[in-house]
């Protein structure tokens, strides 16, 4: 039992046990969930240590368990920098949800904090899952609890909002599902490294058509999940109507799964595929930058104005990405880490205001700042640190991602670049119809100043974004360590690097390289 | 053929289940003149010793597998695979239709002779290794069904099932022995390996025609038994109007059997035609799947609904067999299995909540169940996670290793539609769990009575199959693979 698979099941047993508990005594539910989550928490970050330790950019905390024997299906789970700080990140999140909920779930309060760690459980798993079959089943498990928590103590649209948020899922899990099959029907296992190790060294060969094939399917399931524009319809509904422990969890965490599936992935496995790609993923992360903030500032409605900016946000990880670069890729992972603290710091100081006012409407505000002067100092660091001000998180991982699109293609930049400026227009402007002006005598009496359960959840969070915009090192060297390999094939400055692909087959428009070429041995 | 038509007594050994449930069966009925009203509950406690020591001997019988009966039957581990998860459905049916029949104040003896005999008839399909046995078997398991379809002979919908149900049940019976007909025409035998060896000979070519034109007529029956499109027609009518019981019974124990001389016949003494009859097994499965998702979609009866659900899952097992191999063979077999566990299950909610007369039966009756009672609503909400597929449950492996085949055999769009199929299956089951938790708790609801003793031990009993099969598979696929080597 490694400190890894602790941290996946205690999530689970706490779950079990939770369901248990009698539903008449609140307090105990929610004491043993603050609990049990902050165990989690803490065993969690035991893992910095082995990773730190262990050889750069390589699994550490391995478990590789037989679990079905036919096919042959493992309960393979490891860490490497990138997933080390994704898995942190869900288990900081969760003792800070339970907190957020404390008060404003008052119904069904067993189940609710049942599902969060059930919930827990699947995104935990996701990110140390090594092997495709359970890497699916941990990323459909993570679907279930998200689908209730929406659906259940959401507000009026919440229904809609929750099934479409499980169909259009579910849609893209099973064209995924179909590439996993293939995959195993060619490799004859599930396991990642060694499937990866079959493409890099020509063992598995795949025509480029199946390539481009196994790598749609794989990409159409995380570019649902990312969003990237035009498959992102579901994330404002969904955001919208989830409580607000429900949009802190799919914002910070569970849109990383598509990010995170990308990186590990989609890209290392299929990578002339990704190359072919590129340009037109590139342009719809470019779109997703500039449209997401643009729909974000007409925003009446405050939780629709963060989740808009996710979209934005979440283009420049997929920028990163597909700019096949150091920096790219290290920005990539950064942003999404500092996306994830500050959008879920976002999400529940707007959650702060409507359990003091009971409205998300940016309309029924003005003046806050006067009543609540600790609130609106809280809610500036953090719209400072969401538009990518210096010192603050991210920043870093916006700057990165520009600067590894700049390696490649300078104009990228610049229409990215827009993003950050218009970022800064409908954050402003949001602060400014919140905060600033002369409060009612109605809102002055409703809004008191933060309490102890509001510092105890926000002010670590503050405290990391200051940490992350001002001491990088503290995270980045396990990260840049990862993305060193798996840049190593698909570098730019490389050819790319194909094996077994006959002389005859017809090369795929936009790779006139590889057709020049025709059989690309290993052209490193 | 030797001389000798005297049976062995292995023979009897190997047709024990048969023989236990028919003597059960026939001592049933002339109990029931003897017995007083009051004792009639001790015949539902006969039908399950029966059931129990039928499944032992099913169990034992596969200690010494073989042909028997001059190779009329065959005992392999596919044949005791089906008739140990036939029987499996005979007790869990049973064990709701207890309480239902009390709920009705219709108890009576035939009700449990009925389900017996049926059931016997579908071990009689699965040991079947000939035509004609098959058919005894089919109809021995039709005939009672019709009956148990219109148990309830005063209520209208009941009649107007049993009635829909057999006239086309027969008309597509007559199909069948049409093709069974032709089929001995052409190669002068009605044994599975005799008319395999009889196709593969060389010179047969010219017969092919006729073979083929056999197979497409028995298409026909096994498609209707199976309600696979486009002989589906019928039964969402007959879940429908059906008692609840019969409906989670016709759902899971017919089905399963048609399915097991489906796989029989098609993969053993059809199998040298196969290119023949491939593609329309293909375009069967995925207009079963379509048909049964999109008209799902629509209903507000939730027996219905999960006719029309039953319809999509047996196309999913007929991607199995279009792919005709032997991890086809397996994954078809788990996946019948995982089926059967979950819509027993779902089925069994069903008959709970309904009330006497079945009075609540629509969708929007279930409103609020989840805060009612927590744990049925919660192992139904399992049930209706494993056949939308998600994993941990049983429905999410069938569904994998039926798809892993379809890959395997390069159907490669069959199982692009197929999955894009189950994504648009996630909406109505959905709409079951929307609901169940997410609306507030209505008349029926609130009235509800706690869940019986029958009634909940097969809903335990199908969670943990559902569970089982979802976590650990390899307990059953193993065996389904090592028996997907038909006798040939």
């Amino acid at each position: 039992m490694t400190l890894l698979n602790a941290v996946i099941f205690l999530p689970l047993a706490a779950f079990l046990i939770i369901l248990a508990l009698p539903k008449d005594k609140p307090e105990i539910i929610r004491i043993f969930s603050l609990v049990a989550s902050l165990a989690v928490f803490l065993v969690s970050l035991g893992l910095i240590g082995p990773v730190w330790s262990g050889t750069p950019g390589k699994f550490a905390i391995e478990t590789n368990q037989a679990w079905i024997q036919s096919p042959a299906i493992n309960y393979h789970v490891a860490l490497d920098g990138i997933s080390l700080w994704l898995v942190i990140l869900a288990t900081l999140l969760t003792p800070i949800c339970v907190l957020v909920s404390w008060r404003s779930i008052d119904k069904h309060i067993k189940q609710f904090f049942a599902f969060l760690l059930l919930l827990e459980f699947g995104l935990v798993g996701v990110f140390c899952a090594l092997d495709f079959f359970l890497f699916f089943v941990f990323w459909e498990v993570s679907l279930v609890p998200m689908y209730f928590l929406i659906g259940i103590w959401g507000h009026d649209r919440r229904i809609y909002s929750a099934v479409k948020f499980f169909v259009y899922t579910m849609a893209g899990s099973m064209l995924m599902l179909v590439g996993i099959i293939y995959l195993y029907n060619l490799a004859g296992t599930f396991d990642y490294a060694r499937i990866l190790g079959g493409l890099q060294s020509g063992a598995i060969s795949l025509s480029p058509v199946e390539q481009l094939w196994l790598f749609l399917a794989f990409f159409i399931a995380f570019a649902i999940k990312v969003p990237l524009f035009p498959l992102h319809t579901w994330l404002p509904d969904a955001h919208v109507e989830a409580p607000t422990a429900g949009s802190v969890m799919l914002a910070s965490v569970m849109l990383k799964m598509g990010t995170y599936g990308l990186l590990r992935f989609c890209v290392p496995l299929f990578p002339n595929a990704a190359r072919t790609c590129s340009g037109w993923i590139v342009v719809l992360a470019i779109i997703g930058i500039v449209y997401g903030a643009l729909v974000a500032m007409v925003q009446p409605n405050m939780k629709k104005l963060v989740a808009y900016s996710s979209v934005s946000h979440l283009g420049f990880v997929v920028l990163g990405i597909f700019s096949f670069t150091q920096q790219g890729f290290d920005g990539a992972v950064y942003q999404m880490l500092a996306h994830g603290i500050s959008t879920g710091a976002l999400f529940i100081m707007v959650g702060f205001l409507y359990e003091r006012r009971h409205s998300l409407e940016i309309a029924s505000y003005g003046g806050v700042a006067t009543p609540a002067p600790w609130l609106s100092t809280a809610f500036m660091i953090t719209m400072l640190a969401s538009i990518g001000l210096p010192v603050l998180s991210n920043f870093i991982g916006e700057y990165l991602v520009l600067q590894g699109a700049s390696l490649v293609y300078f104009r990228w930049t610049v229409f990215a670049a827009l993003g950050v400026i218009l970022s800064a227009c409908y954050m402003l402007w949001l602060y400014q119809r919140v905060f600033f002006g002369k409060a009612s005598e109605d809102l002055t009496h409703h809004m008191p100043d933060l309490g102890f359960r509001e510092y105890a959840i926000i002010v670590p969070l503050i405290l990391i974004m200051v940490w992350m915009g001002t001491y990088t090192q503290s995270f980045i060297p396990p990260i840049s360590a990862s993305n060193a390999i798996f840049l190593g094939p698909l570098d730019a400055s490389r050819e790319i690097h194909v094996r077994a692909m006959p002389p005859h087959s017809v090369p795929l428009a936009g790779a006139p390289v590889l057709a020049a070429q025709g059989e690309l041995s290993d052209a490193r | 053929m030797p001389a000798n038509f005297a049976p062995s007594s292995v023979d009897y050994l190997r047709i024990l289940p048969e023989i236990i449930m028919t003597v059960a069966g026939a001592l049933i009925m002339l109990l029931e003149g003897w017995l007083g009203e009051n004792k009639k509950r001790n015949l539902s406690a006969l039908t399950f010793v029966a059931f129990a020591a039928a499944l032992v001997s099913a169990v034992a019988a596969n200690a010494n597998p073989g042909l028997s009966f001059s190779n009329m039957l065959i005992v392999d581990d596919f044949a005791t695979f089906f008739r140990v998860l036939v029987i499996a459905v005979g007790i869990l049916s049973l064990f709701s239709a207890t309480q239902y029949l009390k709920r009705e104040h219709a108890e009576s003896s035939e009700y449990y002779a009925l389900l017996l005999f049926s059931v016997t008839g579908q071990c009689i399909m699965a040991t079947a290794n000939e035509l004609i046995m098959i058919f005894i078997g089919l109809e021995i398991s039709s005939i009672a069904t019709y009956v148990l379809a219109g148990y309830l002979r005063d209520d209208k919908r009941n009649n107007e099932a049993a009635l829909k149900y057999f006239l086309l049940g027969s008309f597509a019976t007559a199909f069948l022995l049409y093709g069974i007909a032709w089929i001995y025409g052409t190669t002068g035998s009605t044994n599975l390996s005799t008319i395999r060896v009889a196709l593969l000979t060389p010179g047969s070519e010219r017969n092919v025609i006729l073979a083929g034109t056999a197979a497409a007529l028995m298409f026909v029956g096994f498609a209707f038994k199976v309600s696979a499109a486009p002989f589906q027609i019928w039964a969402p009518d007959v879940y429908q109007g059906a008692p609840a019981p019969v409906t989670l019974f016709m759902s899971a124990g017919p089905k399963a059997a048609a399915f097991a001389v489906f796989l029989r016949v098609f993969m053993t003494a059809f199998g040298p035609i196969t290119s023949r009859w491939e593609p329309f097994v293909w375009a069967s499965a995925l207009l079963t799947m379509i048909i049964g998702n999109f008209a799902a979609l629509m209903q507000t009866n939730i027996k219905r609904l999960l006719a029309y659900s039953s319809i999509a899952h047996a196309g999913y097992v007929m991607v199995a067999i279009a792919a005709h191999s032997e991890i086809g063979v397996a994954a078809a077999m788990f996946y019948l299995a995982a089926y059967a566990f979950m819509n027993i299950g779902a089925f069994a909610v069903v008959t709970h909540f309904s009330r006497q007369g079945e009075k609540f039966v629509n969708v929007e009756d279930l409103a609020g169940l989840g805060w009612k009672q927590p744990v049925t609503a919660g192992l139904f909400a399992l049930f209706l996670l494993s056949l939308i597929g998600v994993p941990l449950t049983g429905g999410f492996f069938g569904k994998f290793y039926i798809f892993k085949a379809a890959l395997d055999a390069n159907l490669v769009w069959l199982t692009v539609l197929g999955l894009l199929n189950s994504a648009v299956a996630a909406y109505y089951y959905l709409r079951i769990l929307v609901v169940m938790y997410m609306k507030e708790p209505g008349d029926a609801t609130l009235s509800l009575q706690p869940v019986g003793v029958g009634i909940g031990a097969t809903l335990w009993v199908a969670a943990l199959g559902t569970l089982v099969l979802g976590i650990f598979p390899s307990v059953v696929l193993n065996f389904a693979t090592a028996s997907s080597v038909l006798v040939k």
